[in-house]
């Protein structure tokens, strides 16, 4: 089951990815719809998280392409906002949560220019949001998981952005946090955004997304919630791997073959 | 006193050059050093200073002469193949980083010794003072060998300073920075390269073998100090320059101590002496707090001793002697005067001929580390269903931790209860 729309937010175009030359993704064909709430769901080792580093240019592709907004992301890259897992960074960085948020402003700033006065109150206006204001010169080591979790958040949001990728926002984080952020993601659909988050709760995902992309090494359904998260679909997505899918992924690596013969093409 | 009038009146142009150009090199390594720390790459810094050693001498072998500019050209090449080579390595083979920083680093060290050795051997009279690179000599920073290296050094400030917030970005979270499109490639590219830079500078003075010291240190001790970054590079340019002009001034005392060494010796004194007073993250504050944590807790137990007794009899102002104390509560007799004392000052009990007894304002201190104890025991039974006979160690120590404000949701879980899991009251709040 996977439903396309016109005039997509974002469109993946036969995308494969591999890590140290190990397919971890194939042939990932899907659109996205705007002013969505989107989960992207899967086991452990599907290829979540590549998914939206391979959108957000961090993972070089063996295929395809990835277009938002009907452009390439270099023309677009104001306009789409990322967040990556908490652990992704060293914490113990001698920083506030304020210089985090306002990092989110370096991108309109440029090159050489520094942060200003207009430049804090867009990072403090962001903690705000996300309830953080009361933190906002504490070392971030020195701030819970959810706290940690949300300044990232704020970061993102200090860069008004139209398209937000979020990976794992709600791991490690408390109820309270989960509760505020889903609140604070429903209000930015409801200004016209998608978000797209990373999400491994099956419980939760029901009630938290109106799109849902399952994925298992492939894309196994992107839709609306109601049509995709069905037993059947779900039964395909954890119900074992698909034992030939790996096998092969392991003897590319393992023998050194490359993964297409071809450099990958836009359209 | 008249030689350290002497030295800051730089009356005498050697001292001057010494001076400037230990305290610019040593600032602009110790500026570079910090994103170094930050990017978790400070053996790579070690690896660079001994890639540098070849570089210096191939420059030599080829011009014949002690050229600063050619020497420099010589080691940023080698010094920057050999953080190349380090890259190739990691990325294409099985071997970890680590291991190929020190594959790389002896290696190239080995063949600049073997230059070395060669050009002592060859009679060119131009060749004296080369070694001089392998543990430095600042006192050799004079004319054109101070302007080279001090241009290098003024560069490498203006461009972390121009580049600040790109620098903090990269080391902070490079995925990100690279989503928001800033030049990442680039941006690691010239901290690498300023890396190397700082390097080739910095050997100059304190040679190869102490030049990562130069880099890592004061970052390392910086960060004692401070949780801001821009308070951090500042710091440690600070220590790094107020070292470098301290070394001048003892070579300039004392002509047979040497000047890097000396920078290097001071800046491990001020690492160690940060590791230990720095507020709040040095031992000897770490070790205060918990020594203050011990005596509090000392004192609540004390408290809460006398309110059990107090308990019993129905009577809560009552005196009782230390030996009635210790039997109701095993603990060191030393602690408990102690202890005793410490509360008499704030007058939380008193002493009387009759013994020890709470005050009012005692009596309500003790009520609430017993109501404390008595929640959480009880917190414990209802919603981790232990048996009632397992909560009393649990709720021995957590008593001297919980706060107001988890107090106050700890009753309303519990329903503003009135007895505890043994069938104790509660105290309710005075």
């Amino acid at each position: 089951m996977i439903q396309h729309v016109t005039n997509p937010v974002l469109e993946v175009h036969d995308l494969t990815v591999s890590y140290q030359r190990k397919p971890v993704l194939w042939d990932v064909d899907l659109t996205l719809p705007q002013q969505a709430l989107v989960g992207i769901i899967g086991p452990n080792g599907a290829g979540k998280s590549t998914l939206i580093k391979a959108i957000m240019g961090l993972l070089p592709l063996n295929s395809g392409f990835v277009e938002l907004f009907g452009k390439p992301l270099e023309e677009v890259r104001k306009r789409v906002s990322y967040v990556p897992q908490r652990e992704s960074v060293d914490w113990d960085f001698p920083a506030s949560a304020l210089d985090v948020a306002m990092m989110g402003t370096y991108g309109q700033l440029g090159l050489f220019r520094r942060p200003g006065s207009r430049e804090k109150k867009l990072a403090m206006e962001a903690l705000e949001k996300v309830g953080m204001q009361d933190f906002a010169h504490r070392q971030i080591s020195q701030l819970s998981g959810g706290q940690q979790q949300r300044v990232f958040l704020s970061r993102a949001l200090a860069q008004d952005a139209d398209l937000y990728l979020m990976d794992e926002p709600f791991a490690g984080v408390d109820i309270a946090t989960e509760t505020a952020i889903i609140e604070l993601l429903r209000q930015m659909r409801d200004n016209g955004k998608t978000v797209v988050v990373v999400h491994h709760d099956l419980q939760s995902a029901q009630d938290y997304f109106d799109w849902i992309i399952l994925l298992n090494m492939r894309l196994v359904a992107s839709g609306p919630t109601e049509e995709t998260l069905t037993p059947p679909l779900l039964e395909k997505t954890y119900g074992g791997r698909l034992t030939e899918l790996s096998r092969v992924s392991e003897l590319l690596q393992k023998k050194q073959f490359p993964i297409r013969e071809t450099k990958p093409t836009r359209k | 006193m008249n030689t350290l009038w002497d030295f800051l009146s730089m009356s005498d142009a050697n001292v001057r050059f010494v001076t400037i150009g230990s305290v610019l090199l040593a600032a602009s390594s110790a500026v570079v050093g910090c994103f170094t720390v930050l990017r978790k790459r400070a053996l790579v810094g070690d690896a660079v200073a001994h890639a540098v050693l070849p570089g210096v001498c191939l420059a030599f072998i080829l011009t014949g002469e002690k050229n600063p500019l050619i020497l420099l050209l010589g080691s940023f090449l080698t010094g920057w193949l050999s953080l190349i080579i380090i890259d190739l390595v990691t990325a294409n083979s099985r071997v970890k980083e680590d291991t190929a920083i020190g594959l790389v680093l002896s290696v190239f060290f080995g063949i600049g010794i073997l230059l070395l050795t060669s050009i002592q051997h060859s009679n060119n009279e131009n060749q004296s003072g080369l070694d001089k690179f392998l543990f430095g000599s600042a006192a050799a920073l004079v004319g054109q060998d101070l302007i080279t290296f001090g241009a290098v050094a003024v560069l490498l400030l203006l461009s972390v300073l121009l580049l600040y917030k790109e620098f903090k970005l990269v080391s902070f979270d490079l995925a990100y920075a690279r989503t928001i499109g800033l030049p990442v490639r680039g941006l690691e590219l010239l901290l690498t390269t300023l890396t190397v830079l700082a390097v080739v500078v910095g050997i100059q003075s304190v040679g190869v073998v102490l030049m990562s010291a130069m880099l890592i240190t004061p970052a390392a001790a910086a960060r004692f100090w401070t949780d801001r970054l821009g308070a951090m590079v500042l710091i440690a340019a600070l220590m790094s320059a107020f070292c470098g002009a301290a070394g001048a001034y003892v070579s300039f005392t004392a002509p047979a101590m040497p000047t890097g060494p000396w920078i290097v010796m001071l800046l491990s004194l001020l690492a160690i002496v940060s590791f230990i007073l720095a507020p709040k993250k040095g031992l000897l504050a770490r070790y205060l707090m918990q020594r203050r944590l011990r005596r509090q807790m000392t004192r609540e137990n004390i408290l809460k001793t006398l309110f059990h007794l107090g308990e019993a009899k129905g009577e809560y102002e009552h005196s009782y002697s230390k030996q009635q104390i210790l039997e109701r509560r095993r603990q060191p007799l030393v602690r408990m005067k102690n202890g005793l004392n410490a509360l008499r000052r704030q007058g939380l009990v008193q002493e009387s001929s009759n013994g020890w007894a709470l005050t009012p304002p005692g009596k309500k201190e003790a009520q609430r580390i017993v109501r404390l104890h008595r929640l959480w025991e009880l917190y414990l039974t209802e919603y981790l269903h232990l048996a009632s006979d397992h909560v009393h160690e649990d709720a021995e120590s957590i008593e001297h931790v919980l706060t107001p404000e988890l107090e106050k949701r700890l009753e309303e879980l519990l329903d503003y209860p009135t007895a505890d899991p043994h069938h104790t009251i509660i105290p309710q709040q005075p």
